[in-house]
C-alpha cells in the first residue's frame, strides 16, 4: 500500500517493478545458508569466556585445567594474538583504533564491560566446550564502573582508559578522563540568532542504549592450512572488512585469507565489525581442526556493541512567522568500553534537514563500562533527531504553526550550507514533506486520549569503493558478481539494473555475491550505499559488456564499431549508410562469442561519491491508556525520498522495517543495568522489540526526485526511515495527553507518571 | 559434567517412585518451558528428568457430575481449544491463552505454570479466583490442597520430595457465574505479566453479587488471595462504587518489589486497574450466564 | 552417560537418531540430521525462529528434548514444499517480498500452515496474535502480514 510519486521519464522495463527476488526459493525452503548453517568434517565447536564483572584488572588467566580436559582441541587467550599500534586510522567519521580492536576481540589488562571476551576454546562437543569455559581461572581485581553518560563525565568517575586524554580540545587536558572526544561545529552568530527570535525553547533529552537486535546471532566457520592459508564463512555486512580485520589482529596477508559472506540474518550495522571470526581462526590454527562459533543470544547482548545512550540539550528560536533563526545543540553520546560512539553523526545530522543561518553544535563521545558502541541504522542521528525533531513541535506550538509547514518553510534545498561545512547538494526534503502533508490522515479528527505528532529524519548515506564483474554465457544469461552481502534484497535490485541496462529479460540475469577471492574490494553493505555505489559499479560493467558485444556484431557485419548502437537487447547499425542488417540480440551475440574474440567479460570498480542523502518525513497517531500509560499505535505513515525505487516492494519494506525498530525504540526497548554493573535483560523476553500484534500496517510513500549522479536517479533508502519515530511518537502522546516525554524509552510507567504529575 | 537420565513413566506411581528415589536434582518434564530454560541457563542441572506426559490423568480433561477435572500436564493450548470448557471456565481459559506465544502454549501447562511458582505465573490467579483444588500425589498417597497453598515463594512449593500434582480439582459451576484474568503488559503479548488479576463471581436473579474470589499475581512472593477485594462486591450490583472499593483493596494488598518488569508503585496503582477490567469482564459473563 | 535412541518421523520419512540427554530438538535437527533450516534465534523460546510442529502442534524445537520425539511426527520447513511444489504460504512470500533477511521466515512459515491448517479465514488480527511468538526485525511484519491473508484467500478458492 505505497503510493509513489514519480516525476516522468524514459519507460523502464525492469527497474521499478517489483519481481521475486533470484535467493527467494532457499529462504523459503530453509536450505539457505546462514553463518551458523555450514560444517565441515571434523569441525570443533568453540566458545568464548566472557567477564561477569562490569570493569576490573585481570591479574591472570589460568587454563590449564580447561586444556586438560577431555575433548578439548586448543584454547586461546589474548596472547594469542599480537599487539596493535595504538593510533586512529581511517576517515575521522569513522575512524578505527586497532589497539582498542585487539582488546575487544581479547581482553588484555582488563576487562571493561560485563560480557567482554576474555579466552576461548575449541572442543569437540559444545556442551564440552562450555565444561572447559568452566575450567578457566580468573583471578580478577573487581573495580568501580560507570555507565550513565552524565555520570562518566564527572570528575571523580572510575577511569576506563587510565590514560585517556580528551582530543578535540586544544590545549589538551592534563588530567585523563573518560571523554574521548569533543567536537564542535559552528555556523554564523548564535546570540545574535537568539536575540532575533520571537520564541526560544529549550530542552533536555536521555536516551537509553538500545541493540540492533537481528535475530541472527554473530556465527562463523573457520578452516586453516599449514602453509598460513586460511578460510572463513561468516554472516557479515561485509566480508572483505572481515578479511581487512581479521588479517591486521592475526598478523596476516590480505591474499591469504579467504572470506566467504554467508546468507546474513539481519545486521542492521552490527555485523560490520568482527567478533567471533579471528576467534576462530586463531582455534582452527591452533587445533588444526575447522572451528564453528556461535553466540548465544545472551552473549548478543551482553558482549556486542549496541548504540549509544545519550544525555542531550537542545535550544532553538524561531521567528513568529516560523523561520528557524538559531539553533544550540549539546550531545553527550556513550561510546561503550571502547571509543568510537556516532556522536559525530548525531552532531552532523541534528539540524541538516533545515536552513538555519546560526547553529551551534557541541558533541562529547565518552567511554563507559557496557559493551563498545556499533552501528545502529544511520548511526548517531536517531538519537539527536529524537531531541531536535521534539524541540522543532515545541516550538511549532508556541507559535501556533503546523508542524509540517513548519519543517517545509525551513526546508534544506541544494546548496544550503551545514554546519559542519559542506552544502546539501539534493533536492528531495520539501518534496517528501509536502507529500506527507498531502496524505488524507493527516488532518483526520481523533478521539479522546488520540493524538497524531510528526517529525523528520536525515542521513548522509554512502557511496564508497565497490566493484563489480559481469561475465556472459552462452545461452544469452549473465552472471553479475558483486562483494555486497544482501542483507535486504539488493541482489534482485542488482539483477534489475543489470537486465535494464543490458536490454534482456530479469530471469536472465543470475547475481551472485562473490566472495573475497573473486571479485574487486567491495567496502562493507551499510550506509544505504549497495543500490548506489554497487549498482553504479554493476551499470558500468554492463555498459562495458555492451561495447563488447557491439564490437562483436561490427566484426561480424565487417563495419567501424563505431556504426554500432545497443538498443533494446540488440545490437544495431547506426543508420542506413552503416548497412542493412538484422538486429543482433544479446543472445545471438553471446552465442558466437568463441569465433569472434572469447569470453564477453567485464568488471568496474569505482570509489563513488556523488550519494544522495536520505530525508524521511514522518507522522503517527496514537492512543493512551491513561490509566496504566500504555501507548497504541494506531496508525503510521512515512514518506521517503528514494531518488528511484529500483524495486518498490523492497523500498517499502525497508522503510516499513526502520519504522518499526523506530516505534521499538520510542516505547519499549532499553538495556537495563542493575548496580553492578551487570545486563538485567539479555534476551528477547525483557528486550522489549515489537511483535506484530503491537502493530497497525505501515503506511509507506515513496517519493522519487532522482539523483543525477546515478544511471537510475538511485538515493538510498535503508536508514533515514528509522531517524522520525521516536519523536514522531513523543509529539504524538504530547497531542494525546498534553504532557511531553523527553527520556526513551516511553514505557506505561513513564507515560503513566507523566499524565499523574502533569508534565508539560 | 552432570549427567542426565531421561525417564518416560506410564504411571503416577512410576513417576513417584523415580522422584522419591533420585540421587541429586531431580525434575518434572511437562511442556518444558521453564525448565529447558533453566536448565540452558545453567540455573538447574539435573540428574534425572522425569518426563509424565505419558501418563493418562496429567493428560486428560474430564467433567464429573459438572466438575472439571483435568490433568496437570494439559498443554495451554489443549484447554483453549475445548470450546465446552471454555464456556464453563473462560477466565481459565484467559489466562491459559496469555502465557508466552502459541508456540509456548503448545507446551505450556497449568501444572508446569503452578509448580515453577513464578509469582507472575499466568494461570495462578485466575485458578485461585476459581477456587481450584491441586490433586497432589507423593510417596504418603494422595492429598488435595487449595490452589493458593502450593506455591510458597518465587520458586518455592511447598510440595515434598517425590510429590506431584497431577490433576486439578474445579468445583460445579453456579448458575450467573462468571470469571476473567486480565494481566497488564507493555507490549500486546509475549512479556511476563507485570500485573495479573483474576476474578470470579456469581450473581443471584437479581444481578446482585452473592459470591465472589478475587487473587491478584506478580505483585507479591507469590499470587495473593484478596479477600477485602471479594468482599467490597458481595452484596452488591457491581456498580462504579463496589468496583473502586474493590480496587483500593486490591492495591492495598499488594507488597510488590521493583524490577526489571515494574516499579512498586506502578504495580501498586494498576493492580487495581487490571483488577477492575478484570471484574467487568467477569461481570459481564455472569450476566450473560442464566 | 549412554545416549539416547530415537526413531521419529521427520517430514513424512522415518527417521532414527542418537542424542544426549539434554540436547534439544533443535540441536538434534541442525547438528544431527543436518537440517539447518529450522533456526535458533535465542534458543529460550522467545523468538520462534526455531519453529516446528509435533503430532500437529506448533511448538519451538529448542523448548523440546530430542528424546521426547520418540514415535512421534515431526515437521519442519523442509518439508513444507511437496518437491519443487512450493506451498501457497512460501509463494505467496516471495511474491509480496515478505522477507528480507529470511532467518525468521522458516519459522513464520511454519506457525502460519499451522494458522492457516485451523482457520482458513483468519482476520488480520488473528493472523498478527497468531504470529505474535515469531520475532522479524527486518519487516516491520507489514508483508507477511498481508502475504499469509493473501495465502489464506487462494487456499480458500482451491
Amino acid at each position: 500500500m505505497a503510493s509513489v510519486i514519480t516525476t516522468p521519464e524514459k519507460e523502464l522495463k525492469v527497474v521499478g517493478t517489483s519481481p521475486v527476488r533470484p535467493d527467494g526459493v532457499p529462504k523459503v525452503t530453509g536450505t539457505a545458508q546462514y553463518g551458523a548453517d555450514f560444517t565441515l568434517p571434523g569441525m570443533l565447536w568453540g566458545k568464548i569466556l566472557r567477564s561477569p564483572h562490569a570493569h576490573a584488572r585481570i591479574r591472570s588467566i589460568d587454563t590449564s585445567k580447561a586444556e586438560k580436559l577431555k575433548g578439548v582441541k586448543a584454547v586461546m587467550t589474548s596472547k594469542d594474538l599480537p599487539d596493535q599500534k595504538f593510533e586512529y586510522v581511517g576517515p575521522e567519521r569513522v575512524a578505527v583504533n586497532f589497539w582498542h580492536m585487539t582488546r575487544n576481540i581479547m581482553a588484555r589488562e582488563k576487562v571493561l564491560y560485563e560480557g567482554h571476551a576474555l579466552a576461548a576454546v575449541a572442543a569437540t562437543t559444545p556442551a564440552i566446550a562450555e565444561e572447559a569455559l568452566k575450567l578457566i581461572e580468573v583471578d580478577y581485581e573487581v573495580l568501580p564502573h560507570v555507565i550513565d553518560v552524565d555520570e562518566a563525565m564527572k570528575p571523580d568517575a572510575p577511569l576506563l582508559h587510565e590514560d585517556m586524554i580528551t582530543r578535540g580540545i586544544e590545549p589538551a587536558p592534563t588530567k585523563p578522563s573518560n571523554i574521548s572526544k569533543k567536537i564542535e561545529y559552528k555556523m554564523g552568530d548564535i546570540d545574535a540568532g537568539f536575540a532575533s527570535a520571537d520564541k526560544i525553547v529549550e530542552m533536555s533529552f536521555r536516551t537509553a542504549p538500545v541493540h540492533q537486535g537481528y535475530i541472527e546471532p554473530h556465527a562463523c566457520l573457520a578452516r586453516t592450512d599449514a602453509d598460513g592459508q586460511a578460510e572463513v564463512w561468516v554472516s557479515t555486512q561485509g566480508h572483505f572488512v572481515v578479511r581487512t580485520m581479521v588479517c591486521k589482529l592475526l598478523s596476516m596477508r590480505t591474499g591469504d585469507l579467504r572470506v566467504h559472506a554467508a546468507e546474513i540474518g539481519g545486521a542492521f550495522g552490527g555485523k560490520t565489525v568482527v567478533y567471533v571470526e579471528p576467534v576462530a581462526v586463531v582455534l582452527a590454527r591452533k587445533s588444526g581442526h575447522p572451528v564453528k562459533i556461535m553466540m548465544s543470544r545472551e552473549e548478543v547482548f551482553r558482549g556486542t556493541g549496541p548504540t549509544s545512550g545519550a544525555s542531550m540539550k537542545i535550544k532553538i528560536g524561531v521567528t513568529r512567522e516560523g523561520k528557524i533563526v538559531a539553533a544550540d545543540a549539546l550531545y553527550k553520546y556513550q561510546a561503550g568500553a571502547f571509543p568510537g560512539s556516532p556522536v559525530m553523526n548525531g552532531c552532523m545530522c541534528g539540524f541538516a534537514p533545515y536552513d538555519i543561518p546560526n547553529q551551534r553544535t557541541l558533541g562529547y563521545d565518552v567511554v563507559c563500562n557496557r559493551p563498545k558502541s556499533v552501528a545502529y541504522r544511520a548511526p548517531g542521528s536517531p538519537i539527536s533527531a529524537f531531541a531536535v525533531e521534539s524541540t522543532l513541535d515545541a516550538c511549532a506550538k508556541k507559535i501556533g504553526m503546523d508542524p509540517i509547514q513548519l519543517r517545509i518553510k525551513n526546508a534544506a534545498k541544494p546548496g544550503t550550507p551545514l554546519v559542519y561545512g559542506e552544502k546539501i547538494n539534493h533536492a528531495g526534503f520539501a518534496e517528501t514533506l509536502q507529500a506527507l502533508y498531502k496524505h488524507p490522515a493527516w488532518l483526520k479528527p481523533l478521539g479522546k486520549n488520540q493524538g497524531r505528532g510528526m517529525a523528520c529524519g536525515y542521513w548522509f548515506n554512502g557511496g564508497g569503493e565497490s566493484s563489480a564483474t559481469v561475465h556472459v554465457n552462452e545461452d544469452g544469461t549473465a552472471v553479475v558478481a558483486t562483494g555486497s552481502p544482501d542483507i535486504g534484497g539488493s541482489r534482485a535490485s542488482m539483477a534489475q539494473m543489470a537486465a535494464e541496462t543490458l536490454g534482456i529479460a530479469y530471469e536472465a540475469v543470475r547475481p551472485i555475491i562473490a566472495d573475497t577471492n573473486s571479485v574487486g574490494y567491495t567496502q562493507a553493505t551499510g550506509g544505504s550505499r549497495v543500490t548506489y555505489a554497487t549498482g553504479r559499479a554493476v551499470i558500468d560493467a554492463c555498459k562495458k559488456v555492451i561495447n563488447e558485444m557491439c564490437a562483436r556484431a561490427a566484426k561480424i557485419w565487417k563495419i567501424d564499431v563505431t556504426d554500432v548502437i545497443w538498443e533494446d537487447g540488440a545490437a544495431r547499425p547506426a543508420g542506413a549508410r552503416a548497412g542493412e542488417f538484422p538486429p543482433m540480440t544479446f543472445k545471438e551475440i553471446a552465442s558466437k562469442r568463441t569465433a569472434t574474440g572469447g569470453p564477453i567479460v567485464a568488471a568496474s570498480a569505482l570509489n563513488a561519491g556523488g550519494q544522495g542523502p536520505g530525508f524521511a518525513a514522518q507522522f503517527a497517531d496514537v492512543e493512551v491508556d491513561t490509566e496504566t500509560g500504555q501507548v497504541k499505535i494506531l496508525r503510521y505513515v512515512a514518506a521517503q525520498d528514494a531518488g528511484r525505487a529500483i524495486h518498490p516492494k523492497y523500498v517499502e519494506g525497508q522503510i516499513q522495517g526502520g519504522v518499526v525498530q523506530g516505534i521499538g525504540w520510542a516505547l519499549n526497548e532499553e538495556y537495563i543495568y542493575n548496580k553492578e554493573g551487570k545486563l538485567d535483560n539479555p534476551g528477547f523476553l525483557d528486550y522489549r522489540i515489537p511483535v506484530a500484534s503491537d502493530l497497525p500496517m505501515i503506511d509507506t510513500i515513496i517519493v522519487e526526485v532522482p539523483n543525477p549522479n546515478h544511471p537510475f536517479g538511485v538515493k538510498g533508502v535503508a536508514e533515514a526511515n528509522i531517524v522520525p519515530p521516536m519523536a514522531a511518537i513523543a509529539n504524538a502522546i504530547n497531542n494525546a495527553i498534553g504532557r511531553r516525554l523527553t527520556e526513551l524509552p516511553m514505557s506505561p510507567p513513564k507515560v503513566l507518571a507523566a499524565i499523574d504529575a502533569g508534565a508539560k | 559434567m552432570q549427567e542426565t537420565r531421561y525417564e518416560l513413566p506410564k504411571t503416577l506411581e512410576a513417576a513417584v517412585a523415580l522422584l522419591a528415589g533420585a540421587n541429586g536434582q531431580a525434575r518434572v518434564l511437562a511442556g518444558g518451558t521453564d525448565l529447558l530454560i533453566q536448565m540452558r541457563g545453567g540455573r538447574v542441572e539435573p540428574a534425572l528428568i522425569v518426563d509424565i506426559k505419558g501418563i493418562p490423568e496429567m493428560t486428560a480433561i474430564a467433567m464429573d457430575n459438572g466438575a472439571y477435572r483435568f490433568g496437570a500436564a494439559v498443554p495451554c493450548m489443549v484447554l483453549v481449544e475445548n470450546k465446552e470448557f471454555g464456556k464453563v471456565w473462560p477466565g481459565l481459559v484467559d489466562g491459559a491463552n496469555l502465557i508466552g506465544s502459541i508456540q509456548v502454549r503448545g507446551r505450556a501447562t497449568v501444572g508446569g505454570n503452578l509448580c515453577n511458582a513464578s509469582p507472575a505465573a499466568d494461570t495462578v490467579p485466575a485458578m485461585m479466583a476459581a477456587g481450584a483444588k491441586a490433586s497432589i500425589i507423593g510417596p504418603k498417597g494422595r492429598r488435595e490442597v487449595p490452589i493458593e497453598e502450593v506455591a510458597t515463594g518465587p520458586g518455592k512449593t511447598s510440595l515434598a520430595k517425590g510429590e506431584i500434582v497431577a490433576s486439578f480439582l474445579l468445583p460445579k459451576r453456579a448458575p450467573r457465574s462468571g470469571d476473567a484474568y486480565l494481566r497488564f503488559i507493555p507490549r500486546t503479548e509475549m512479556d511476563i505479566a507485570v500485573v495479573g488479576a483474576g476474578v470470579n463471581l456469581t450473581l443471584d436473579d437479581k444481578g446482585v453479587c452473592t459470591h465472589a474470589r478475587v487473587a491478584i499475581g506478580a505483585v507479591a512472593e507469590r499470587a495473593l488471595m484478596v479477600p477485602d477485594a471479594a468482599a467490597a462486591l458481595v452484596g452488591t450490583n457491581v456498580d462504579a462504587e463496589a468496583l473502586k472499593r474493590m480496587a483500593a483493596a486490591v492495591s492495598a494488598a499488594c507488597r510488590p518489589i521493583d524490577d526489571k518488569r515494574g516499579t512498586k508503585e506502578y504495580r501498586i496503582k494498576v493492580s487495581g486497574v487490571m483488577a477492575r477490567r478484570a471484574a467487568e469482564i467477569a461481570l459481564e459473563r455472569a450476566r450473560r450466564k442464566s | 552417560m549412554a545416549k539416547v535412541h530415537v526413531e521419529a518421523t521427520l517430514n513424512g520419512n522415518a527417521v532414527e537418531f542418537l542424542c544426549e540427554t539434554r540436547q534439544t530438538l533443535l540441536q538434534v535437527l541442525r547438528d544431527e540430521l543436518h537440517l539447518t533450516g529450522t533456526k535458533e534465534g535465542c534458543a529460550t523460546g522467545d523468538c520462534g525462529a526455531c519453529s516446528v510442529t509435533v503430532d500437529g502442534r506448533l511448538m519451538c524445537s529448542c523448548l523440546v528434548l530430542g528424546a521426547e520425539v520418540q514415535g512421534k511426527t515431526v515437521q519442519t520447513i523442509e518439508g513444507m514444499a511437496d518437491g519443487e511444489k512450493l506451498h501457497p504460504l512460501q509463494q505467496k512470500f516471495l511474491e509480496h517480498a515478505a522477507l528480507q533477511c529470511g532467518i525468521c521466515t522458516p519459522g513464520v512459515l511454519v506457525a502460519a500452515k499451522s494458522l492457516l491448517e485451523r482457520n482458513l479465514n483468519p482476520t488480520e488480527e488473528e493472523v498478527r496474535y497468531w504470529l505474535a511468538g515469531n520475532l522479524c526485525r527486518c519487516t516491520g511484519y507489514n508483508k507477511i502480514i498481508e502475504a499469509v491473508l493473501d495465502a489464506a484467500s487462494e487456499m480458500r478458492r482451491s
